[in-house]
């Protein structure tokens, strides 16, 4: 059996959610495997009735203790029930939560750990899978070298699963949680994004450099555009050292790594740290006013202009297209 | 107390990387201390600042250049150093049980090393050496402080921050946003030299095998279109919206 592990965030299966399913549709192809699911969370009815439109059984472990996610009390409810149904493959969304879990369980599983994965295969009944490496510049292969394996799959590149033909069951499971998982305490919970989609889950990414020119020209030009096309806001190194955005907003080297659909970079010059957090975008549009900008041999579309004439234009123009 | 940092030596951001028959080809390459690790050594030595008693070792496990990053953090300020010298690639689960039983040896309060490695893509091992020693762990960090044996912090979450607390011993992995890490003064790197480096081999340490192995690497770069859209600013913004909705087909 596959066992897909998911956070009930709402009462709908998320979209990283469904590319899970998808992933591990692939791979019970590939291994001869079935497809179960865990919804783990504080109330996961709704979302594990919600999954089960796509995963024919669906195990809804609800407790206090999973929610909000923490790393410790996660592993050893996901670890007992991966355990109990002799689970071959455990997969997860390569999310912060799932970075931060997935590794504790391939040590308490003594399992090989399939990290940040884009593709997935199998050669002689064991696992292979795809991934970036070397600051995104290299894409590599690996192999886990027995089974059970631990698997987090980077978002946005597996397609988002279609329902299957008929529902499956649901089975509401006790979380086995142990008495020392209490012992991280969280409080003062912020959200980053100013209500907007989390970067590392976006579509689109708009993102600014220093050619946007300071902190209001981000409210005035970065967030607008941002905002019609319902994307991710993104900053550069140079932006957040100066103080205009805040560094959960940073793509590149030392920030996050996005692999969006679209990728537009407005006043970004291109420095190789911060196209190691974009280079996997599928189009990159830039917009700078200096023609030699390394970012424009990186990129599919780009306009050589001042920001101040462009993106209000361009803005405009993509909401007269929504109408 | 006592604080471990582990640190990696990485290729140079700007360092061109190129692969050979399969694999990454490192030879002429420059390295630098991997920058995520380089802010566990600052906050190990803010920590001692603000008038923690500690002792502050760095400990790599990788080939003979890591030993550099541990130069660079005996210069920063650390007291000494230990590294576990192997040309054997470990997975970061092989690595975890490695650097545990390490820092049982040395008996630590706090670990401290980089939320992401800048070479393997890897952000899997603090939580894998947390989980080797059963320690809580704070990761992707931007704020901490100690008090009364507790471990104050503030990380990223899926979707924005929180404040956590947890009690020592603990990990902890940093990100940008936690310090700027220091300059190595010239006289601190001279005063380096003269301290404790300690080489430990892998087999004293239980030789684990590895439970994966990378088969092939390979350099996919994405071809271009490298289009760029001419006219004055308003026309040139319609055209690329044309291009994006009809052409590339992006636009929601």
């Amino acid at each position: 059996m596959i066992l897909i592990v998911t956070q009930a965030k709402g009462e709908r299966a998320s979209k990283a959610d469904l590319e899970l399913v998808q992933a591990a549709r692939d791979v019970g192809e590939a291994l001869q495997l079935r497809v179960a699911a865990a919804v783990l969370g504080g109330n996961t009815e709704p979302c594990a009735h919600d999954l089960a439109r796509f995963v024919s059984n669906v195990y809804s472990v609800a407790s206090p203790e999973l929610e909000p996610f923490r790393a410790e009390p996660y592993t050893s409810a996901v670890q007992a029930l991966a355990t109990g149904l002799g689970a071959k493959v455990v997969m997860a969304s390569a999310s912060r939560s799932g970075l931060s879990f997935t590794p504790r369980l391939a040590v308490r599983l003594a399992a090989p750990l399939l990290e940040d994965v884009i593709a997935l295969s199998q050669a002689d009944g064991k696992l292979l899978a795809t991934r970036f490496t070397y600051l995104s510049r290299v894409t590599e292969t690996v192999r886990a070298e027995s089974l059970p394996v631990v698997v987090s799959v980077k978002p946005n590149v597996f397609t988002v699963a279609e329902p299957a033909d008929s529902a499956g069951s649901v089975e509401a499971v006790d979380a086995s949680v142990g008495e020392s998982d209490g012992r991280v305490r969280s409080s003062d919970r912020q959200s980053a994004q100013g209500g907007r989609v989390a970067l590392e889950d976006a579509r689109i990414v708009v993102t600014g450099g220093r050619g946007v020119g300071d902190a209001e020209g981000f409210t005035r030009l970065v967030e607008p555009l941002a905002d019609v096309l319902g994307a991710g806001v993104g900053s550069t190194r140079a932006v957040v050292d100066a103080g205009w955005r805040p560094y959960a907003e940073q793509v590149g080297q030392t920030g996050k790594t996005v692999t969006p659909d679209l990728y537009l970079a407005l006043g970004v010059s291109g420095a190789v740290q911060h196209l190691s957090g974009m280079n996997r975008s599928k189009v990159i549009v830039a917009v700078n006013k200096d023609p030699d900008a390394p970012i424009f041999k990186v990129c599919d579309y780009g306009i050589v202009g001042d920001v101040n004439e462009v993106v209000p234009p361009f803005t405009d123009a993509v909401s007269e297209r929504h109408g | 107390m006592k604080i471990v940092t582990i640190l990696k030596q990485v290729p140079d951001a700007e360092a061109r990387v190129r692969t050979s028959e399969g694999s990454v080809d490192l030879d002429g390459i420059a390295f630098v201390i991997d920058g995520m690790d380089e802010y566990g050594v600052e906050e190990a030595l803010r920590i001692r600042e603000g008038g923690t008693d500690a002792e502050i070792v760095a400990v790599a496990l990788g080939p003979q250049r890591f030993e550099e990053a541990l130069r660079t953090a005996l210069a920063m300020g650390a007291d000494r150093a230990v590294h576990v010298e192997t040309d054997v690639a470990l997975d970061a689960v092989a690595q975890a049980g490695v650097l545990a039983r390490l820092v049982q040896e040395e008996g630590a309060d706090l670990i401290l090393l980089g939320g992401k490695e800048a070479d393997w893509d890897s952000a899997a091992l603090g939580a894998a050496v947390a989980e080797a020693l059963g320690w809580p762990l704070s990761d992707w960090t931007t704020e901490l402080t100690l008090e009364d044996g507790a471990l104050r912090a503030r990380h990223d979450t899926d979707d924005g921050s929180e404040r956590l607390e947890m009690p020592l011993p603990a990990v902890v992995t940093t990100q940008q946003g936690l310090n700027e890490p220091r300059y190595p003064t010239l006289p601190n790197i001279m005063k380096a030299k003269r301290k404790e480096l300690a080489k430990r081999s892998l087999d004293e340490l239980g030789a684990p095998q590895p439970k994966s192995v990378t088969l092939r690497q390979e350099i996919q770069t994405r071809e271009r279109l490298g289009r760029i859209v001419e006219g004055d600013g308003g026309d040139a913004a319609r055209e690329l919206v044309r291009l994006l909705a009809d052409e590339a087909k992006v636009l929601p």
